[in-house]
């Protein structure tokens, strides 16, 4: 029972350092988020998991925690890249289309 | 939509759902058997839901119904399916030595009315591959998409949001 909530967490971290990788080299803010994102909510989901492997008696609360993470990560990405928007922090020079401008215009009109 | 004199039979659906909704989540968290804190538990999950369950209509839910929670778990399975792909998806991009992304902000429109839908389809797009939610206004979604796949709202709107919407339209129906 140990060993499989060892690999769960093995699996967990490994993502988590994936998603490392994805904010070092992905080159601005929204695309390091989107790594951020993704990488973070199953890496530590299945670090938790894990973690509820190893200690039977917590693994209900494990689940919790992770199913709480599941619904709160998404939000404060978006939070995080609204501001950025906002503010005006601009796109890579890789990036192909930004339809920002009509959506904010349609909301004016 | 909203029904302003929910029926009598509605309200004892709402009460009951809110209290087991509760009541779980305090013997998960207490984890145990112990007559006293089932007591406990049980007595604050009345309280509550009693006070809770006149403003569940605000929060824009449903009703229960079986369908709606058959659709709602075909909808966790999707995300999930979506959840690993998404991971996958970004460990590629990342270990790539030349870093194979198409950056761009896209466009796509929902057809779901009530906010917690459009919340639900706004988290579920930010977890699943190549794409997250900046903004929302009305019926529109702001969408930052790593790997640009079309740049017209209709296709967009196809390849990222219809997966999820045609879940979410039944139980939000």
């Amino acid at each position: 029972m140990e060993l499989v909530g060892v690999i769960f967490t093995g699996i967990g971290v490994l993502f988590l350092l994936l998603g490392n990788f994805g904010i070092l080299r992905l080159p601005d803010v929204y695309n390091r988020i989107q790594a951020g994102t993704k990488c973070t909510t199953f890496g530590t989901f299945f670090t938790i998991i894990g973690i509820g492997i190893i200690q039977p008696e917590w693994f209900w609360k494990c689940l919790l925690i992770a199913v709480f993470v599941l619904v709160t990560n998404p939000i404060s990405s978006h939070a995080i890249a609204r501001a950025s928007k906002k503010i005006g922090v601009p796109l890579c020079d890789r990036s192909v289309v930004d339809q920002t401008k009509e959506f904010v215009e349609r909301e004016e009109t | 939509m909203v029904n302003k004199n929910p029926s009598f039979v509605g309200k004892v659906g709402n009460f009951l759902y809110l209290f087991s909704f509760l009541f779980l989540l305090w013997f998960v968290l207490t984890n145990t058997l112990n007559p006293e804190e089932l007591f406990t538990g049980i007595s604050i999950s009345i309280v509550l839901s009693l006070i809770l369950s006149n403003n569940y209509k605000k929060l824009g839910l449903p009703p229960l119904g079986i369908k709606r929670i058959e659709y709602f778990i075909m909808f966790t399975l999707v995300l999930l399916k979506e959840i690993v792909k998404a991971n996958f998806d970004v460990a590629y991009r990342v270990l790539h030595p030349k870093l194979p992304i198409k950056p761009g902000i896209v466009i796509i429109k929902t057809e779901l009315k009530q906010d917690i839908a459009k919340i639900i389809l706004a988290n579920s797009i930010t977890l699943t591959p190549g794409t997250f939610t900046l903004d929302i206004k009305g019926n529109e979604l702001l969408i930052h998409w790593i790997n640009v796949r079309s740049e017209k709202k209709e296709e967009s709107t196809k390849k990222i949001g219809e997966r999820f919407e045609k879940y979410l339209k039944v139980v939000f129906a």
